[in-house]
């Protein structure tokens, strides 16, 4: 008997789609409860396209291969002492961001998408989710082990998991995540899948790959060489979701179109810390942030909105507020950063004159105006043995958590301020897309877990701030944190550079 | 004598991980170690779920059993995601080429339609019961606590959909890739009497909302009874009417059992031996599930492979509750 062919397609719908069954003995909603309950309504999930049809089998066999090709990379990085490889050892500052702030976050997204892959009444939908949630523990658990090598030899990544909990500029991706992760397994989807996986993955995890690139960081630029094929996945999963919500009824345009508003926003707050990262941490550049936001918003961003508008889906609310803030916001964030820098578990530092000259040519417009004066007068106090901290907590804003220190786009040297009163109490945000997201449902937004506030009520460690840094937050004082300069990574790296240089060991003996 | 190649040694500053070190010790660690203990959240959750507003994310109290430490749990096989897919794609290959084999030597036109009949309708229909047992683990995945737990949850819900999409390919090759077969299946799986028992429990499972429970019905009850009464008695059963050449399609499911077993009895034997109370709600709940699930598998296994076959499984079960400690 000869075998009939079977198409691919076909194929994985036999082995995916026609495994659910209509349940008779319980209720769909007992078995699928969440829902209805956000309004969106579905009405044949039948419709669903399959973004990817991997089957396991085929899931197994190429994930397979790229972690052995992976973790020979990272033993010959090890083996070698790789780290002394990269260009400076202030690089080094934006893995520590990286583990500390972004890795977690791949958790969360496991762990949501596992709620979502079991959440979701479509096969189709609930096993791409599965697949999912598998690859962003597999990102998780690479991101750890391409950095474990980097803990050994640089301090601040030794706690990364206890700091995620508890620091302060932490709270601004973690409540990201944990904002999503509370929310309907719909509005998780736009948050996760699209708004951040689709949208803004260009200015988010690839940054920092990038940067990896440029500065000779090959164990994470590997990282990031083999999570591409599971990225381009997600991305295709992030489409399919709003489109499949968008076709499947006109009452879900507007539920969708204030989640991306939401979602676009609070993900653009996020990237301040990637736009410092890319402007002022990497001795390499790759591009400036404003050109980074150009490329992947404007114009990728620009014509996949285009797209969307046949569905009756518009550009984001604030996007203009975001473009406007390009010119600023690295050097805002920067500057937060630096004042705070006494807080923080990584070193900041000022730009060299050379860099200070490449900040003037990327922002002809805003930089030499409004941030070199600035920069040069603490570069001045450093340079006379008092280099500035500022002592006093800042305020945070109750939605993305970020110091207040971002300015008015239309008067950039006053500081941005919005407030809202819920239930007799105020509460203040940086912006008008985050007080917005606030009075949607303040309800959940009181809820916040505000680091400053939970420090002056006692609830971390104590009222000195050794307590809150040292004991609570376990920063390790005088290591961690401070300035670059002076800091016991500088030491390191400059005696491993004299001791290395074998030519400057021969030039000496003759 | 041997080749030395010089390199510079650095000196490093620390070990592993603090989390790490504070749960394993002073010392380098592996990769499992720093890949799977203690990097979930644990606390200062900014929000509650609007899906579930009496409870934190990662809350502990979304099972009855009580852990002191969730990340004493350890993994005999030492699985993240590396080691997994690893281990699994070794697996497939081997199953691959058994498939390959299989359909290229015609081994299903050896196989007598009496055979073929009985496979499709008591094996087949499982690639049904192997979809919820994948929504089962991944319900337990998404609401425990301890990552080192939880991934093996992922693992174990990937697994089973791998599980339904061989089955699925049984039904294929048994009937020229046509879909009759699957057609068929279905519909014992949907009103066949055998099979309804069997339907019901897992409906009834998947409306679970203790996710330990779920792993005691879905992985430890339901599957040590029905893999035993599958993937061996089934499989001697078939054997012995001339079907041997199913245990070619069907070895990754045993190998898979062998290798998903030393965690689940590693999972049971430290949840149960934490203290009096795991235990005796442990063993409740195995009492209900046990009960029910005897009673639903029965039909199948009578015709699966006759008399006495679910006893013979019960005696399998009951012996790996004892290993537990139940």
């Amino acid at each position: 008997m000869s075998n009939r062919k079977i198409n691919m397609k076909e194929k994985y719908r036999l082995l995916t789609r026609d495994l659910e069954w209509e349940y008779s003995y319980r209720d769909y909603k007992e078995i699928f409860p969440m829902e209805e309950f956000e309004g969106i309504k579905i009405t044949d999930w039948s419709k669903w396209e399959d973004p990817f049809r991997l089957t396991m089998d085929a899931y197994w066999k190429y994930q397979a291969e790229k972690e052995k090709k992976l973790y020979a990379i990272l033993d010959a990085f090890a083996q070698n002492n790789g780290q002394q490889n990269v260009t400076d050892a202030r690089y080094v500052n934006a893995i520590k961001l990286f583990l500390t702030g972004i890795s977690p976050g791949e958790h969360q997204a496991a762990m949501g998408f596992g709620h979502v892959g079991r959440q979701l009444g479509g096969v189709g939908a609930r096993v791409a989710c599965q697949m999912q949630a598998i690859d962003e523990l597999r990102h998780v658990q690479t991101q750890i082990h391409a950095m474990s090598h980097y803990n050994k030899f640089f301090d601040g990544f030794q706690d990364f998991s206890h700091m995620h909990d508890r620091v302060w500029y932490l709270s601004v991706p973690k409540s990201f995540f944990d904002d999503a992760r509370t929310a309907g397994p719909f509005e998780y989807m736009v948050a996760i899948g699209f708004s951040f996986e689709y949208v803004l993955t260009n200015l988010l995890f690839v940054p920092f790959m990038s940067g990896a690139a440029y500065n000779g960081d090959m164990a994470t630029v590997t990282f990031g060489f083999s999570a591409q094929s599971d990225e381009a996945r997600h991305m295709t999963l992030g489409l399919e979701i709003i489109k499949f919500l968008l076709e499947q009824h006109p009452d879900n345009v507007p539920i969708v179109q204030r989640w991306i508003n939401k979602w676009f926003w609070r993900g653009t707050r996020m990237l301040a810390l990637v736009a410092m990262m890319m402007d002022y941490m990497l001795p390499n550049k790759v591009m400036s942030w404003k050109e980074a936001w150009e490329v992947y918003f404007e114009e990728a961003g620009g014509a996949l909105f285009k797209d969307l508008a046949r569905y009756g889906i518009e550009m984001p609310a604030y996007a203009k507020t975001a473009i406007a803030e390009k010119e600023h916001i690295s050097h805002q964030a920067w500057s937060i950063f630096y004042n705070y820098g006494h807080a923080a578990a990584f070193h900041t530092w000022m730009p060299t004159e050379e860099e200070m000259d490449w900040l003037s040519e990327k922002y002809p417009d805003t930089f030499d105006k409004y941030y070199r004066p600035r920069f040069e007068k603490w570069r001045e106090m450093e340079a006379a043995g008092e280099r500035f901290y500022n002592p006093t907590l800042p305020m945070l804003c109750q939605t993305c958590q970020i110091p207040m220190g971002f300015t008015d786009m239309e008067d950039p040297t006053s500081t941005f301020y919005r407030q809202s009163e819920y239930d007799g109490e105020r509460y203040n945000f940086c912006s008008d897309g985050c007080k917005d997201i606030f009075d949607y449902e303040p309800e959940k937004y009181v809820q916040s877990w505000l680091p400053v506030h939970q420090i002056y009520q006692g609830n971390c460690g104590g009222a000195e701030m050794e307590e809150v840094l040292g004991e609570y937050y376990k920063i390790n004082l005088g290591v961690d944190n401070m300035d670059f300069h002076g800091s016991p990574d500088e030491q390191r790296w400059n005696a491993w550079h004299n001791l290395s240089s074998a030519e400057d060991k021969l030039k000496q003996a003759s | 004598m041997s080749i030395e190649i010089k390199t510079a040694t650095l000196e490093p500053i620390r070990h592993t991980f603090e989390h790490t070190k504070r749960r394993f010790g002073d010392k380098p660690a592996s990769r499992y170690q720093e890949a799977s203990y203690d990097i979930a959240p644990e606390q200062n959750f900014h929000y509650r779920p609007l899906w579930q507003p009496e409870k934190e994310l990662f809350d502990q109290s979304r099972t009855a059993v009580r852990m002191e430490d969730w990340n004493v749990h350890k993994d005999p096989r030492q699985y993240y995601y590396g080691t997994y897919v690893q281990a699994r794609a070794k697996l497939q290959e081997v199953t691959e080429s058994n498939y390959a084999f299989f359909e290229k030597r015609g081994l299903a036109d050896r196989m007598n339609d009496e055979v073929k009949a009985k496979i499709i309708r008591c094996l087949v229909p499982l690639r049904h019961a192997e979809l919820g047992a994948n929504m089962n683990n991944m319900f337990a995945f998404s609401y425990g606590t301890a990552t080192v737990l939880n991934q093996g949850f992922l693992y174990q819900s990937m697994d089973r959909l791998g599980i339904a999409q061989y089955l699925s390919r049984i039904g294929l090759l048994l009937g020229g890739n046509s879909t009759e077969n699957l057609v068929a299946a279905k519909e014992f799986w949907m009103s066949d009497p055998a099979w309804q028992g069997i339907r019901r429990y897992i409906e009834n499972a998947l409306c679970l909302k203790d996710w330990f429970e779920v792993f005691i019905a879905q992985d430890v009850v339901l599957d040590t009874l029905l893999y035993d009464l599958m993937y061996r008695q089934f499989d001697e059963a078939i054997t012995e009417q001339g079907g041997s050449d199913l245990a070619m399609l069907t070895e990754f499911m045993q190998e898979w059992h062998k290798d998903s077993s030393r965690w689940v009895d590693a999972t049971l034997k430290t949840t149960v031996g934490e203290s009096e109370h795991n235990r005796e709600t442990i063993a409740g709940w195995i009492t209900d599930w046990q009960e029910k699930a005897v009673a639903d598998l029965a039909p199948l296994a009578e015709i699966a492979v006759g008399d006495g076959a679910i006893n013979a499984s019960v005696d399998v079960l009951n012996k790996r509750l004892a290993k537990a400690g139940l």
